[in-house]
């Protein structure tokens, strides 16, 4: 059966091969992804939104309705794993596939830990609020933040993790970040802009259009931030405990 | 001889995503153990990603964050700067992909509670019983 399996694949992996003599070369910059919508992109994306980073630009702006509903789809994964996990009636009883740590035995680990978890959250801020002129934003900085809460439960214990950030708390932000995203796109709708259209939120701050772009952006990089970080840890806390959130990795 | 060559070196990006991509599908359907088959879903996710990104290259550009030339004006030429596309498309496409694989790995572990095993044959033996 597995031989059977492998030839086909092969067989698969040859058509495919074939139909690759179609595709453009490697780094071609005449290729038909890189001349019909990305000119566009890298030419008019500054001079509508004052924001260097076009990657940025694309995300938060031209296609918000796309990561606004990225970011509700991992908070629906995030309340997927919870109602999965919780409270099931065990068939043979519960099978302990670790044994959970005891607090504060080890020292140079956790004193490894309380040196880089601060340095680790504020490069995460950093991240999330320099998206604009570097690579980043708000899900590479979110998933760093979420990293220092699960650096915290591994070098402790869960429960320890769970007392600093509770599970409450986790939820509260994984609603909240989706919450102020659309929040953006119904106080541009209320100011008489399409949803999402950032040039509504011009005259509550007082900027100018092209600003106020820039401004929407980082605001909805902080939801998609606040989203991707709380629902980092409530994955872990769910997956580390098969949802018991007693004692974990 | 020439044609063939080129055939190779000019695409290589797509003979290294296509590998990752038969890898990732042959283990999910050759592996027995549901785990290996999450990890091949991940290696045939991964080799996705990498050829969405592969497209976004082009020759002689530079990341596409606008560079300012010495008197601060902008430089607005889209031959300067990579695709940004491919790239926006797949860091979305990364955090949903560890979504789901949270997703799958809850329903691992419900499998694993209800059956006591995460072998295909042996749940499969277990239902029949």
């Amino acid at each position: 059966m597995k031989q059977l399996t492998f030839i086909i694949l092969i067989v698969c992996a040859l058509l495919m091969l074939k139909a690759a003599a179609d595709l453009p070369d490697w780094a071609d910059p005449a290729s038909p992804a890189s001349t019909h919508l990305s000119p566009d992109f890298l030419e008019q994306g500054y001079v509508e939104t004052a924001t260097p980073n076009i990657v940025t630009v694309v995300l938060a702006d031209y296609r918000s309705y796309d990561t606004m509903f990225e970011a509700v789809v991992v908070f629906a994964a995030a309340l997927i794993v919870m109602v999965i996990l919780r409270h099931t009636p065990r068939k043979r009883g519960k099978t302990i596939l670790y044994r959970p740590k005891r607090e504060g035995r080890d020292t140079i680990l956790q004193g490894a830990a309380q040196l880089i978890i601060p340095v680790m959250q504020i490069f995460a801020l950093y991240v999330v609020g320099h998206g604009h002129y570097s690579p980043g934003g708000g899900f590479q900085g979110g998933v760093i933040f979420g990293a220092s809460f699960i650096l915290i439960a591994l070098c402790f214990n869960l429960r320890f993790a769970i007392q600093r950030f509770r599970e409450q708390g986790v939820l509260v932000c994984v609603a909240g970040g989706v919450l102020l995203y659309a929040a953006i796109g119904a106080i541009c709708q209320v100011m008489g802009y399409n949803f999402l259209g950032y040039t509504g939120l011009a005259s509550i701050l007082g900027a100018s259009d092209v600003m106020a772009r820039s401004y929407g952006i980082l605001a909805v990089e902080v939801g998609v931030g606040i989203t991707v970080m709380s629902v980092m840890v409530s994955l872990y806390y769910d997956l580390a405990s098969s949802g018991d959130l007693d004692e974990g990795l | 001889m020439d044609e063939l060559f080129h055939y190779i070196i000019a695409k290589y990006n797509y003979w290294a995503s296509l590998v990752l991509l038969f890898i990732g599908l042959y283990g999910m359907i050759a592996k027995n153990n549901l785990m290996k088959k999450i990890i091949g879903m991940v290696i045939f996710q991964t080799a996705i990603l990498l050829f969405f990104v592969s497209i976004g290259a082009k020759r002689g550009a530079s990341v596409p964050i606008i560079k300012f030339t010495a008197d601060k004006q902008p430089l607005l030429e889209a031959t300067a700067y990579a695709n940004p596309l491919p790239h926006v498309l797949i860091l979305t496409a990364i955090v949903v992909g560890v979504a789901t694989l949270g997703v799958a790995l809850a329903i691992l572990q419900k499998i694993q509670r209800v059956h006591g095993t995460i072998e295909e044959d042996e749940i499969l033996e277990d239902q029949r019983s």
